[in-house]
């Protein structure tokens, strides 16, 4: 019984309990599930700065910053409670690819070869970290949402407006992983 | 539809609530309730957090590697998380909209309409860039750093900032 729960969770399972998230928010008390808000909520908490968007009640969605608190205390004790300790398994056609860019720690669910304090104040670094991470803030915000948002919340409920944003995540991220990506790795 | 007759009060409410064009703009994520908790009434969320989180990290969705996977089209593996949330998603909103399931607390559920804007496109490839290059969207975000990836803290703290820079040039963009 152990094993199931210790070795990597199938698709199916980890979509339901995803998916499940939706219908457990809006019965606890018609919260919308929808991460990327949590960036806002803090850039109003701590740095409004008379911004006008981010002048609202921010404390009303105190409940979202707890959730999120929650993914991380969640995401702990994943990792160091429910963990196997084996090399995660991905294709072999990746294994290959990333191999040419001296990606070859697969111990960890990140890629520890990329993900160190090294990388990090490299020029490489500073593309996956600082540049990746402004365009997830920047174009969430500006999406009006991200794959919760969106993908989920949105297509849950037939919105079509989600479904243009959730094929403009896809496009966006074909466009980086196979003809950006390649460079930056190289760097 | 039976279901937006049903809660016409509310929605008048909602409709006459300026508050600063958050529904009409950004409708995702914004609370539909209007029943006020105690602060630590928050904590039953963060339960559904932790539980999410777990299967975050278990399913692997937060995986770099998964995400790489997924933008080559080599594996089906965040295809079949993604669609199974979708899936189940859907059919619980159409559950609750058709039976007029309340919340906890009696209250009818509300859903909003999306608006189409630019942004959705303009906004949805710059965060599918990031997503890509990051190996993460704003949850896992979150769930790699609680899962021991302190670089990651970076990346989240850079979310933060273009989330601001978005908010400071909003105007000046096309919506």
């Amino acid at each position: 019984m152990t094993g199931y729960l210790h070795n990597p969770w199938p698709w199916y399972i980890g979509g339901a309990i995803i998916g499940l998230t939706v219908p457990a928010l809006l019965l606890l008390g018609n919260k919308h599930f929808g991460i990327s808000s949590n960036l806002r909520h803090i850039c109003a908490a701590c740095l409004p700065a008379k911004i006008p968007f981010f002048q609202y009640e921010w404390k009303k969605e105190t409940w979202n910053l707890f959730f999120a608190g929650g993914i991380m205390v969640g995401a702990f004790i994943a990792s160091h409670y429910l963990g196997n300790h084996e090399p995660i398994k991905i294709s072999p056609q990746l294994v290959g690819e990333l191999q040419t860019y001296g990606v070859k720690d697969y111990s960890q669910l990140m890629p520890n070869d990329l993900f160190n304090m090294q990388t990090l104040l490299s020029i490489k670094g500073f593309f996956l970290f600082v540049v990746g991470g402004f365009l997830v803030g920047f174009g969430t915000r500006y999406a009006g949402g991200c794959t919760s948002g969106h993908a989920i919340t949105g297509l849950s409920n037939l919105q079509w407006p989600s479904l243009i944003a959730t094929i403009s995540f896809m496009v966006g991220g074909f466009i980086m992983a196979n003809l950006i990506l390649p460079f930056i790795l190289k760097l | 539809m039976d279901h937006t007759k049903s809660i016409a009060p509310l929605a008048e409410e909602i409709a006459a609530n300026t508050d600063f064009e958050v529904r009409s703009l950004d409708t995702v994520c914004i609370n539909e309730s209007h029943l006020t908790h105690k602060w630590y009434s928050n904590f039953k969320y963060m339960l559904v957090g932790i539980l999410f989180g777990i299967a975050f990290v278990k399913t692997e969705i937060i995986s770099w590697f998964r995400i790489q996977e997924m933008f080559r089209l080599q594996s089906f593996h965040m295809y079949g998380v993604i669609g199974t949330a979708v899936l189940v998603g859907m059919v619980s909103v159409q559950l609750i909209k058709r039976f007029n399931i309340k919340t906890i607390y009696g209250e009818p559920v509300l859903f909003h309409k999306k608006k189409f804007n630019k942004g959705q496109i303009i906004g949805g490839l710059m965060f599918g860039l990031g997503w890509a290059l990051t190996g993460a969207c704003p949850g896992p975000l979150f769930a790699q750093i609680g899962a021991g990836f302190l670089v990651v803290t970076v990346t989240l703290l850079s979310a933060i900032a273009g989330t601001w820079v978005y908010g400071y040039y909003r105007d000046k963009l096309p919506h």
